[in-house]
């Protein structure tokens, strides 16, 4: 049963112990969002990760502005790189879809093919630094470099993390069974959602460093 | 709503039927090990997570004796500059994260939100295991920075760098420091996991019935607190980060270049103000995820135990919103000497000095409360009217160094040691005393033992009192802090020996009452009085449980239904001076306010 | 009842204590005076709030102490009353900020007029700087600092020269002269603050922070370092003597300039160039 919610504010100034307010009151069914727990929780976290980039992107911007700023290259791989988390994202959405329509075989084989991809694109951003420090780019050499290795291996960690939910995912997904369609559903969507905020983040960072 | 009659009005309400969570997997533990070590129910995690702030929290206590006994009487015990500052840094972080925080979020968040929404659990047990075995870790991490060579961090709480990642700081070039970062960031990951199931449980998982403006303001400000903590911890997590790499990969996040004991240091460029403000962008708030569910707790215990209904119920969460918003713009009141551009002074006194406004409300409505109440002296009272004293004190002393030119002489000195701890060291302290009081019949079924509580009481709050009242002087005169050897400064106009001997000893009087209270809590846990079902007589759920103790699941097999808010005390015309929250209307016919 | 007691001896002892606690601040001797007349109002106005909160709620708690056969009031809240306090708070916090953000002002806004001297802290000790006959203090950069040139100078800044250098911890200051401390840390976080001048600034490296104050008594003053600075914090002091004129030039007479230290260590071609620059001008 779902029902329409009051703003905030119109929640806040109810007054509790008011007899037309209790009358309301007491039909309320307790939830303050219609959304499921899991769905809210992952915003929570992407809210959370999206606060700790904000702040290093703060602090960041507050670095660039001295004058022995000097801007780092990007090696073509990065594109690649970029390029595969675009694409994990769009095989994403087509899991979304075969899960929709119950197509569990593919969205499987589909599932697969992201944790590959999303473990080509670790191994490209090592293959990346690797490049970098044999170009005598290490980290303590500016705070270019600094930061490029920082957002990258944050980055990398966030990606790891998502990998530990894929397992979970694809765990669900293998040995699908008609309990469990709802839940395997509902974890595909969580996932994917994730994905593609990993991308936004990589796209933000990517694009920081391009420009400055 | 003259159309609906009365009779309607009772016939709609007991239509309405109780809500299951939908198919929520209840866990159940099967051994030993499911039951109380790896558990996944809220209540015995709560209890974990207070076993283990208590158990560091005794180690900040004796660093603060020992920190005591050298400014007092130096010598006696036998100590170096390095060791005095690492006491002084173990016991701040100690105290303000590891305990503090811990418990009122960890311990009362996981023990009471559950119980006081009216939900059989957590909305993710398992991650909420987790978060407290990786705060056990962090603890762990914390402790083991004892038994490394150099020993732990003495860099102050505040982990300033250049000083803190340098070699003239102890623990500043070895692992001390290490470890405390690593610490901190392996803390801030276990809390996300915790406080995520406590905004969501609030959120989405509350009962039939409990609106928001029903929960008890003991939720309001343990929830607000930990939204806080949602947008301040990662601010911490950055700087932990940044300020590790350039100890660990020499990198120049927060080092400029400098040159220290003669020898140039590799790094360039930083800015260690930087790390300043992103760690008080953390610290500030860190003060009100502190205080909040103090705030909360204390409207709670003053409400039950005077009889009469917290005064200005709205008003009050209003107030906890109100000043959580505003915690996170007047972080830089902590760096008003600190070198900032001197500009931004203007604004943040500013909105520090508006914040002042929410919290005297706060205030007064407590005292308001009291007012016409009926009051029991019990000892969760008694805590709570030395918990306003000392926090208006400490609040009104916070009116003077939020007031950026009246801080200029104050800062860096005592009066800052003492404003605040009187306003979150003692306040938020007693609170968390008062509540142990009050809510251990429910935890354990039987009441402390009273006699030894009051002695607790008295020597608590007349110990702490006497400790940082005096203390504010010895800031007024100029004597500053984080001084190893303490001596007769040449501007001081009296002499400050005698009355830093009388602050130690009744330091260590009040820290030895609390071995008192932890002997009541063993013995009366097993041989207390036995307290049974709801012996405050309060209104809110968390004395609604189907067995006392609270045993797996909370409520009976259908969840309550709440049908009206958690302070309904001496309604007029009720039968008794409190109606329970899951009383329906039917129940308590007669009652003037289910009558208007 | 004893609490009642307890409530009435902590609020009046209080006020007791304050009233004969011989800890107080020293007497002043610089123009902050405005900063000691903000903190005694503040003093009054919240101990004024303290003093009626507590007696207040002494008499509740003795008042309305419990009694079986009586019911607390059922009041959910009183719009007017909240309202009213609301706003006579915010009164009250808009007379002590108001006189507090006129102070700061005046502490930030550095008068024309006013000579410099740099102080220099370091783990642990102090080192002054005053800008010799130019009356410019010569520009400095932390990685010409070695032994021949401790503050770190820049040769070829034709203002550094005739800079008088005090390596030492003790310090002379003008009598009623506006004078601004230019703040420079070498390695980590220090504060210099001598109580009796009330103000204080913290000496970041990498940057240069200021204050300024006028001292208005001759004499001699302890000075403290106010920012945890590492193992040797509580022995960093030193003294500033504040004298007439008379007695300051024979200090400033006896310190040794940029050009002799250099001439001292056998640096003549450093001087050289300098002098070459100088002439540029």
């Amino acid at each position: 049963m779902e029902t329409k919610k009051d703003s905030i504010i119109d929640q806040l100034t109810q007054k509790p112990w008011d007899p037309a307010q209790v009358k309301i009151d007491n039909s309320h069914e307790g939830k303050t969002f219609n959304l499921h727990v899991g769905k809210l929780g992952l915003r929570y976290l992407m809210i959370v990760s999206t606060i700790m980039f904000c702040l290093f992107i703060v602090t960041y911007g507050d670095r660039m502005i001295y004058d022995d700023w000097v801007k780092m290259p990007e090696p073509f791989l990065l594109w690649i790189n970029t390029f595969i988390l675009f694409v994990s994202s769009i095989i994403f959405i087509r899991i979304q879809i075969a899960s929709k329509k119950n197509q569990f075989k593919k969205a499987k084989r589909d599932l697969i093919l992201v944790g590959f991809l999303a473990l080509v694109f670790l191994i490209g951003q090592f293959l990346v630094w690797q490049n970098m420090v044999d170009k005598g780019y290490y980290v303590y050499g500016s705070p270019a470099n600094a930061y490029f290795y920082l957002f990258t291996a944050l980055h990398g960690l966030h990606l790891l993390g998502g990998l530990v939910y894929w397992v979970m995912t694809i765990r669900k997904v293998w040995n699908i069974n008609d309990i469990d369609i709802r839940k395997a559903k509902h974890t595909i969507e969580l996932c994917s959602i994730y994905w593609h905020f990993l991308l936004a983040v990589w796209i933000v960072l990517f694009g920081l460093m391009l420009f400055t | 709503m003259a159309a609906d009659s009365y009779e309607d009005v009772v016939k709609n309400k007991e239509s309405i039927p109780a809500l299951e969570v939908a198919p929520q997997d209840l866990y159940h533990a099967k051994s030993f090990w499911t039951k109380y070590i790896f558990c996944q129910d809220a209540k015995v995690i709560g209890i974990q997570y207070g076993l283990t702030a208590v158990a560091i929290g005794l180690v900040g206590l004796v660093s603060s004796w020992l920190m005591r006994m050298q400014i007092a009487f130096p010598g006696l015990i036998p100590m170096d500059a390095a060791q005095y500052y690492q006491l002084v840094t173990m016991h701040g972080m100690i105290m303000v994260v590891y305990l503090l925080t811990a418990l009122f979020l960890g311990g009362f968040g996981n023990y009471l939100i559950p119980l006081m929404v009216g939900a059989r659990d957590m909305v993710f047990p398992y991650v909420n295991m987790v978060s407290f075995w990786v705060f056990f870790l962090a603890v762990i991490i914390l402790a083991s920075s004892y038994f490394v060579p150099g020993g732990p961090t003495g860099a102050g709480w505040t982990l300033y760098p250049p000083q803190a990642i340098t070699s003239g700081t102890p623990g500043g070039d070895g692992l001390g420091i290490v470890l405390m970062l690593v610490s901190l960031a392996v803390f801030v990951i276990g809390f996300t996991m915790g406080g995520l199931n406590y905004v969501i449980t609030v959120l989405q998982a509350r009962t039939r019935g409990m609106t928001l403006m029903r929960l008890p303001l003991t939720v309001w400000g343990i929830f607000t607190a930990t939204v806080l903590a949602l947008f301040a911890f990662p601010a911490l997590f950055v700087a932990g980060i940044m300020m590790t790499l350039d100890n660990m990969l020499g990198t120049s996040f927060f080092m400029p270049a400098i040159i220290q004991f003669g020898e140039k240091l590799t790094h360039e460029g930083g800015s260690p103000i930087l790390f300043q403000h992103l760690f008080w962008f953390f610290g500030h708030p860190e003060v009100y995820i502190v205080a909040l569910p103090a705030f909360g707790i204390v409207s709670d215990l003053i409400s039950v135990h005077a009889r009469k209904n917290i005064f200005g119920y709205r008003m009050m969460v209003w107030a906890i919103v109100i000043i959580g918003g505003l915690s996170f713009v007047v972080w830089a009141h902590h760096m008003y000497v600190a070198g900032m551009n001197p500009w931004f002074g203007f604004f943040f006194a500013t909105t520090t000095l508006i914040i002042a406004v929410p919290t005297a409300i706060k205030v007064y409505n407590w005292v308001l409360t009291l007012w016409r109440g009926n009051i029991k002296l019990t000892l969760p009272m008694l805590f709570s009217i030395a918990f306003i004293i000392t926090f208006v004190n400490g609040g009104l002393t916070g009116l003077f160094l939020g007031n950026v030119a009246v801080d200029v002489p104050l800062s860096d000195t005592y009066f800052v040691v003492a404003h605040f701890h009187m306003v979150m060291g003692i306040a938020p302290v007693l609170v968390i005393l008062g509540s142990v009081y009050h809510w251990f019949p429910l935890i354990t079924g039987r009441f402390l033992n009273e006699r030894l509580g009051k002695i607790h009481f008295w020597v608590t709050f007349i110990g702490s009192y006497s400790i940082y009242f005096p203390m504010h002087y010895l800031g007024f005169m100029g004597v500053t802090r984080r001084y190893f050897e303490v001596f007769e400064g040449e501007a001081f106009t009296y002499s400050i020996t005698g009355i830093n001997q009388f602050i130690t000893v009744a330091a260590l009087v009040t820290g030895a009452a609390q071995f008192l209270f932890i002997y009541n809590i063993i013995v009366s846990s097993k041989f207390g009085k036995k307290a049974g079902k709801n012996p405050w007589k309060a209104c809110s759920l968390e004395w609604r449980t189907k067995d006392v103790p609270p045993t797996h699941g909370n409520f009976d097999k259908e969840l309550p239904v709440v049908y009206r808010w958690a302070y309904d005390y001496s309604v007029p015309g009720a039968d008794e001076d409190y109606i329970t929250q899951d009383t329906p209307p039917s129940a308590v016919a007669n009652a003037r306010a289910e009558q208007t | 009842m004893f609490v009642v007691l307890l409530v009435l001896i902590v609020i009046l002892g209080s006020v007791v204590f304050h009233m004969v606690s011989p800890w107080w601040w020293s007497e002043i001797a610089s123009n902050w005076v405005g900063m000691d007349d903000t903190i005694i109002l503040t003093f009054w106005i919240t101990g004024a709030v303290f003093v009626a909160i507590g007696l207040f709620m002494a008499y509740c708690i003795w008042k309305f102490r419990y009694d079986k056969d009586k019911k607390a009031e059922y009041e959910p809240e009183n719009s007017k009353l909240e309202w009213t306090l609301t706003i006579l708070t915010t009164i009250g916090v808009i007379a002590l900020l108001a006189p507090g953000l006129i102070v700061w002002n005046n502490f930030v806004t550095v008068p024309k007029g006013a000579y410099e001297i740099e102080v220099v802290g370091q783990q642990w000790g102090w080192m002054y700087r005053l800008p010799g006959k130019d009356g410019v203090l010569g520009t400095t950069s932390i990685k010409n600092i070695d032994d021949d040139n401790p503050f770190g100078l820049n040769t070829d800044d034709p203002y550094s020269l005739d800079d008088v250098l005090v390596d030492a911890d003790d310090l002379h200051i003008l009598l009623d002269r506006p004078l601004k401390l230019n703040l420079r840390a070498l390695d980590v976080l220090h504060d210099f603050y001598v109580p009796q001048f009330r103000a204080k600034m913290d000496m970041v490296p990498g940057t240069i922070t200021y204050y300024w104050f006028t001292p208005i008594k001759t004499g001699e003053y302890e000075i403290l370092c106010a920012e945890y600075c590492g193992t040797g914090h509580y022995a960093m002091l030193g003294y500033v003597y504040v004298d007439e004129q008379k007695e300051y030039d024979e200090w400033v007479d006896e310190q040794m300039t940029f050009e002799e230290v250099l001439a001292s260590n056998g640096k003549s071609d450093l001087i050289k160039i300098a002098l070459n620059k100088k002439n540029d001008l």
